[in-house]
């Protein structure tokens, strides 16, 4: 029996108001890969990460996750899909007047979990994964825009997502946290098989995660193939957007040796 | 050109009578089905209600001592100071505790909601929530709603003792009537009608109140610019409601010869 893809979109449409964002989208991440979403601002980018969520409903078109038609489900009817996806806001959304810890806590709350020694223990493993237990008990205020990033990626893996969606991971940040960012993505892609869909400005970082694999030896990120366990090179396409339609779909490669002029002013 | 904006803005004002209408009735509901966030109604009565007690039981006795000075002067024309307790107890049951809590609790709260779900709605908060599978109008939205429903009428109560004690110390005072005369007064001439005038208002209140605050919040667009535009439109939306809902309900109490 065929795998279903982790998400497929068929020829999405979102208009605001007379605009149309997305103009007859389709894309397909198989389970386990990973898409790089490039493109200017106003491109469309997060919005196409909402339709996926759900967030944002097509006007015409249809989402599929994991199998499951998503377009035509209510919004209470689509919290158990969400709850299988994990979402990272471009500057983390983290809930201000909650702490660190009650934020992480928080989706195993809403999803019935009332044992605190056992929410408390997978909060604090979590914060050790991306390497902020230190802060549990701060509030967002306190917190810098990388450590946001890593809180707001603790949140969104705490329920153990199959899929994540990242917006912006690295945005305004500088090259040093936005490698710690690119090493907790790898990470999260390459220990756990999280299927990941990123959408990035950086050129650099998508070319990063595309061709690079963590090693849990080194605890960085090594070439892919070279890690000395025999890992496989990563499955991970490229998707560009501009004015809402997709322009480009192909591995970093083909992006690479592309003669588009588009893409080659994109790239430079 | 002229006639299709004029109808594009009265569409969008119907659109928002709608939205708002379907927002309050969404959320008196919800209080019927699980989840229900009883920490967070706790947390939003602690804020709202606690929370507006000073100004409220200020205004109140400012209010109950300025209308006792004010009537004295009148009533001493008449030669009927002793219905300065009265005076006083009636109007501040009917109409004046109703009324100006109402208006001190949308001055505090209204604002603070729009302000609060706004800067949520700005930061990617709300869709954060949504995304981790909780539904804002139950999280959000019914806390604030029941909250106010169960404090704003337990606001007024304490607002009308106070502007009664207000007037009371002013009848003492300045009047020179016997703390047992005004009081007396007060008591005698309240009937079961004034109480139940001065306790509806405050239930039909409440949702305007919360709603409006959450609507504005949650229909935040532009910003943190647009976030005080949301809080300036809140408290000015929410204080109209409220003197129009107030009008209303006098005129259909006294309709159908309650009042």
């Amino acid at each position: 029996m065929p795998v279903s893809p982790a998400v497929e979109l068929s020829n999405v449409w979102v208009f605001f108001e007379e605009k149309a964002v997305l103009s007859d989208v389709s894309l397909t991440l198989e389970s386990g890969g990973t898409l790089a979403l490039l493109g200017v601002t106003g491109t469309g980018k997060s919005v196409l990460l909402k339709v996926i969520l759900g967030l944002i409903k097509p006007d015409a078109g249809e989402v599929w996750v994991e199998g499951h038609n998503l377009t035509p489900l209510a919004d209470a009817d689509l919290a158990p899909y969400r709850r299988r996806m994990g979402m990272v806001f471009q500057e983390g959304a983290l809930f201000d007047s909650l702490s660190v810890f009650e934020n992480v806590a928080f989706p195993l709350r809403e999803q019935g979990m009332r044992d605190e020694a056992a929410i408390e223990q997978r909060v604090r493993e979590v914060l050790g994964f991306v390497e902020m237990e230190h802060a549990i008990d701060k509030m967002p205020s306190e917190l810098s825009g990388g450590m946001r990033r890593r809180v707001a990626i603790a949140r969104a893996t705490v329920s153990q997502p199959c899929l994540m969606l990242y917006d912006s991971p690295t945005a305004g940040l500088d090259p040093v946290t936005s490698h710690t960012i690119n090493v907790l993505l790898a990470k999260l892609r390459d220990l756990n098989s999280v299927t990941t869909l990123f959408v990035t400005h950086r050129l650099q970082d998508a070319f990063t995660l595309a061709n690079y694999v963590y090693s849990p030896e080194t605890r960085d990120l090594v070439p892919a193939g070279s890690d000395g366990v025999g890992r496989a090179p990563v499955h991970c396409r490229f998707l560009v957007l501009r004015d809402g339609k997709v322009y480009f779909q192909g591995t970093s490669l083909e992006l690479a040796r592309s003669e588009d002029l588009y893409l080659r002013k994109f790239i430079a | 050109m002229a006639e299709g904006a004029i109808g594009g803005y009265f569409k969008r004002r119907v659109l928002a009578v709608q939205e708002f209408s379907d927002l309050m009735g969404n959320a008196l509901r919800l209080a019927f089905t699980p989840p229900r966030y009883l920490t967070d109604l706790l947390y939003q009565m602690d804020a709202i209600g606690f929370g507006s007690l000073p100004i409220v039981l200020l205004t109140g006795f400012s209010m109950g001592s300025v209308l006792a000075l004010q009537t004295y002067r009148t009533l001493a024309n008449f030669g009927e100071v002793g219905l300065l307790g009265q005076a006083v107890s009636v109007s501040f049951v009917r109409e004046l505790g109703p009324v100006l809590t109402g208006l001190m609790v949308v001055a505090r709260n209204s604002s603070s909601i729009a302000s609060e779900l706004g800067s949520m709605l700005v930061s990617e908060q709300v869709d954060a929530m949504r995304a981790l599978g909780t539904d804002p109008l139950r999280k959000l939205v019914a806390p604030r709603l029941y909250a106010t429903l169960l404090t704003l009428p337990l606001l007024v109560i304490l607002s009308d003792i106070v502007g009664m004690l207000g007037g009371s110390i002013v009848s003492v005072y300045t009047a020179h009537l016997s703390a047992e005369q005004y009081w007396t007064a007060a008591y005698q001439a309240l009937d079961s009608s004034d109480v139940f005038q001065g306790l509806i208002k405050p239930v039909l209140f409440a949702p305007v109140i919360a709603v409006v605050g959450c609507y504005c919040g949650l229909h935040t667009s532009g910003g943190t610019e647009g976030v005080g535009r949301s809080t300036t439109q809140a408290v000015v939306v929410a204080s109209v409601l409220i003197l129009v809902l107030d009008f209303l309900i006098t005129k259909f109490l006294i309709g159908i010869k309650f009042a």
